[in-house]
């Protein structure tokens, strides 16, 4: 068994009367890729948000890699390796592709490293012709490859990531299916998203949430061909 | 930021070689020397609003404990070496633990703002209700209202007796200007700088990166004040009397104005708009008819109306527009329109 | 026990006082996003047209009452079509523009008006408690500051104006979309903030010194305790008046009238450290 990367115990989270998150006991190994579906409101992103430190759960813990994280602010997080991209793109706008991505690997390498891993991300995530545009003259597609680019550029060992296919055209999605295959060979990845056509063709395990719990964990085939899945995101259980 | 940092260097050298020929053959030194301090107060909000994104209030707070510490520091001492490091360090210890605490209070923008001009104001108020004579510190008396006047001003090291002042006191003035511009320059090509540009443009994405935003901002935030401490201190041995007007919310705002107008997100720009209106100011101040600060408060409005990023950046522009090649003009102006779209909308 | 009397008096006058100074602003950021840093100012205007008038021979509660929130909320729908309109949705945009007009009006004031103070007498007498000498005057302004705490309630629980501009305050562009121009919404509200910034500086003419820079004394104040007070208006405004008031005053009459303000100052610090979204962001949330 493959080390584990992420764990959480008993993770909840109130606002209010409202149970977002209930309870989650979540576990991941190293080099996984899972996807965390569910309908709008199914706490997936409340979770995301928890484990990332942009919240603090109301109970539970969080440990990543056997260390406790729960209380932890996002930049303490980050530190330990870890990638995270937000859900709506999160970029320094007026900077250009070469200084966003230069300042994510200028956190974990000095300065002259840095730009050798900027570089060496700028070619493979082919950014190379617009390397020197600023982030705000971009498309959409290409800010979320920038995004990507920022959050691989630290060699992390665990990503995370807010939908990224959101809004995308086909041709972006599928590039960018490529880019989380090969970051995955390196570094455990959770994906929370939408759309079920990009989910299978990146997925081996799911995990569904329902009404801020986990309904279940399973192979992504096996979670779709599910009937409770089916009727809990065609709402016919209701 | 092209270039690099020798670069920087030579030209800042030559061009304050050249400015402190000239510029004294049109303007008296006295005036020059009080442009210079206000440039240099100028740039010290620059850096801070300008490259960290922290609207500061307060600036002129800074300035004031500055030229109040230099002034009670040279009355104690009797010499002016101490006082001038004093002078630097009071102002961004004080600015360290101001901002720790709003930093690290996640309070941002409008709250600030708030913040920092209620300290100004508390500054103010308790600095002019010091004119008791219980009011001392060693054997300075902080004087209320009147100030503090009669305090030992700028001297070569060691030497108490050697003052430095007029011409000499310009010619100091300028040369620090100079390196603290250089040093700024510096700061914003090291990783420091261009991190704290990055926490300008987005500070969720710099921390989910792993910067910790809060110390960060903290330090330029000290940084800047050190710089306004200084331009305290230079100016407490300029006026020759320190008062409690120093600290007034008039004087932050005029901060804020120079760096409107001279332009933000630039070096230039703080240090050109403060100089540059100081002396309007000054020029102003020697006719009757029309009120002083009914054109400061006209200049602001109009610049936040149609010129909203100053002076500086819109010359630049101009310049790539008519002088750079065609197609770089029009890249620039499209940028330039995007900008303006995003502003408004 | 008179001092007891007085002491509650001077509180009430106190917090009464923060909420005239504060209500002008606080309706202006309330329901447009906007700090009018020129709110010193509008109330210093409404002095000087209260005693413009009264020196014409006009009643000195019309001057106060009626025409200098006329006066001061027809100046600010001017400020508003030309300055302001152009800056909706840019905060810190509005707060340096609006500064800029401070100091202009300013500029003007001392043209106009010149750089010495002015001012008229109260118009009610004072009376005593056993010893102490009570200013008649307070009354008056804690009696305004409630009748002014009733209306903005009535106006907007009550009619539909008052229904129009708590949609558009939550939802500008819902507004939009039923119909109501958020243009036509935002002149009216910018003209009733500043008419009450001049109805409060009318009602502290007769007290203070009127100089053209009497205005910065008011704007920190003002600022503070609408930023304290968090998003709801009414109750934002009364709480943080309230809290601020009885700081001043305590430590006023404890220790010296500079300790008071100081003490105002740093409890705003303190509270805003504590509640960075301001006392209705956490407590009375979704109240008025």
């Amino acid at each position: 068994m493959a080390e584990t990367v992420l764990e959480t115990y008993g993770l909840t989270m109130r606002f209010g009367g409202v149970v977002a998150s209930d309870n989650v006991d979540f576990k991941l190994h190293a080099r996984e890729l899972r996807c965390l579906i569910g309908p709008n409101g199914a706490g997936k992103s409340t979770f995301f948000k928890c484990v990332t430190g942009l919240q603090t759960p109301t109970e539970g813990e969080v440990y990543m890699r056997g260390v406790e994280t729960t209380h932890w602010m996002p930049h303490q997080i980050a530190s330990l390796g870890i990638g995270i991209k937000t859900q709506t793109p999160n970029v320094m706008d007026s900077l250009s592709v070469f200084e966003n991505i230069w300042l994510a690997a200028r956190r974990f390498f000095n300065s002259r490293e840095a730009n050798r891993k900027t570089q060496d991300i700028i070619e493979r995530l082919a950014l190379g012709a617009i390397a020197r545009n600023d982030l705000g003259q971009l498309a959409h597609g290409e800010r979320q490859r920038v995004e990507l680019g920022l959050v691989a550029v630290g060699d992390p060992w665990l990503v995370f990531l807010d939908e990224p296919a959101a809004g995308m055209s086909a041709e972006d999605v599928e590039r960018m299916t490529g880019i989380i295959h090969e970051l995955n060979k390196t570094t455990a990845i959770i994906v929370v998203e939408h759309d079920m056509q990009f989910i299978r063709s990146i997925a081996k395990m799911v995990t569904v949430f329902h009404q801020g719990k986990i309904l279940m964990e399973d192979h992504v085939d096996r979670v779709m061909s599910d009937p409770t899945v089916r009727n809990v995101y065609l709402g016919k259980n209701a | 930021m092209q270039g690099s940092l020798s670069k920087d260097a030579i030209i800042v050298i030559i061009v304050t070689a050249i400015l402190i020929w000239i510029m004294p053959f049109i303007i008296s030194t006295y005036t020059l020397t009080v442009l210079i301090i206000y440039g240099m107060l100028g740039l010290s909000l620059g850096l801070i609003w300008g490259f960290g994104g922290i609207l500061c209030f307060g600036q002129a707070a800074f300035f004031g404990l500055g030229a109040y510490t230099y002034a009670i520091a040279a009355i104690n001492f009797g010499e002016s070496t101490i006082p001038m490091v004093l002078a630097v360090l009071v102002p961004a210890v004080f600015a360290a633990l101001l901002g720790a605490m709003m930093f690290y209070g996640r309070l941002t923008d409008v709250y600030l703002g708030v913040i920092t001009l209620v300290v100004t104001l508390i500054l103010f108020k308790f600095i002019n209700s010091t004119a008791g004579p219980q009011y001392v510190i060693g054997n300075a008396r902080l004087g209320g209202f009147n100030g503090i006047p009669g305090f030992q001003t700028l001297n070569i090291p060691g030497r108490p007796d050697d003052y430095i002042w007029g011409d000499s006191y310009f010619y100091v003035c300028a040369i620090l200007l100079a390196v603290v511009f250089f040093l700024v320059s510096a700061l914003l090509r090291s990783s420091f700088g261009r991190i704290a540009v990055g926490i300008r443009e987005n500070e969720t994405r710099m921390s989910l990166m792993g910067y910790d935003v809060r110390a960060r901002k903290t330090v330029l935030f000290a940084a800047g004040a050190a710089i306004a401490g200084l331009a305290g201190a230079l100016f407490a041995n300029w006026g020759e009397i320190v008062t409690p007007s120093l600290f007034s919310l008039g004087q932050s705002a005029e901060i804020i104005i120079w760096c409107i107008v001279g332009g933000l997100g630039t070096r230039l720009g703080p240090i050109i708009g403060a100089a540059g209106l100081a002396y309007l100011k000054f020029l102003l101040g020697q006719q009757m008819l029309i009120d002083n600060t009914l054109i400061t408060g006209l200049i602001l409005v109009l610049f936040v109306l149609f010129l909203p990023k100053g002076i500086v950046p819109a010359i630049s522009n101009m310049w790539k527009v008519s002088f750079g090649r065609r197609q770089l003009g029009r890249i620039h102006q499209q940028r330039r329109i995007r900008h303006r779209g995003r502003a408004n909308g | 026990m008179d001092l007891t009397v007085v002491l509650l008096v001077e509180m009430l006058y106190a917090v009464a006082s923060l909420i005239l100074i504060s209500a002008g602003l606080a309706v202006v950021f309330g329901m447009m996003k906007v700090i009018n840093l020129a709110h010193g100012e509008f109330m210093m205007m409404g002095g000087y047209a209260t005693i413009t008038a009264v020196n014409w021979g006009v009643n000195i509660f019309v001057a106060i009452l009626i025409i200098a929130p006329l006066v001061v909320g027809l100046i600010g729908l001017v400020v508003e079509r030309v300055v302001i309109r152009h800056l909706y949705g840019r905060l810190v945009d509005t707060m340096l523009a609006t500064w800029g007009l401070s100091l202009f009006f300013i500029g003007l004031a001392t043209m106009i008006f010149g750089n010495t103070t002015t001012g008229i007498s109260t118009p009610i007498p004072g009376f005593t408690v056993g010893t102490y000498q009570i200013s008649g005057y307070n009354f008056f302004i804690i009696v305004v500051a409630v009748f002014l705490l009733i209306g903005m309630f009535a106006v907007l629980k009550g009619t539909r104006a008052g229904l129009i501009a708590r949609g558009a305050m939550q939802k500008s562009d819902m507004a939009a979309a039923l119909g109501y121009s958020p243009d036509r919404i935002y002149m009216a509200t910018f003209f009733c903030g500043c008419a009450l910034s001049g109805l409060a500086g009318a009602v502290l003419a007769p007290l203070v010194g009127l100089v053209p820079t009497s205005g910065g004394a008011y704007i920190a104040k003002a600022f503070i305790t609408v930023i304290a007070g968090g998003p709801s208006l009414i109750a934002g405004l009364f709480s943080s008046a309230g809290l601020f008031g009885i700081v001043n005053q305590v430590f006023t009459f404890a220790i010296s009238p500079v300790i008071g303000e100081v003490a105002l100052l740093v409890a705003a610090v303190v509270l805003l450290r504590l509640l960075p979204q301001g006392i209705t962001g956490k407590i009375f949330k979704g109240k008025l």
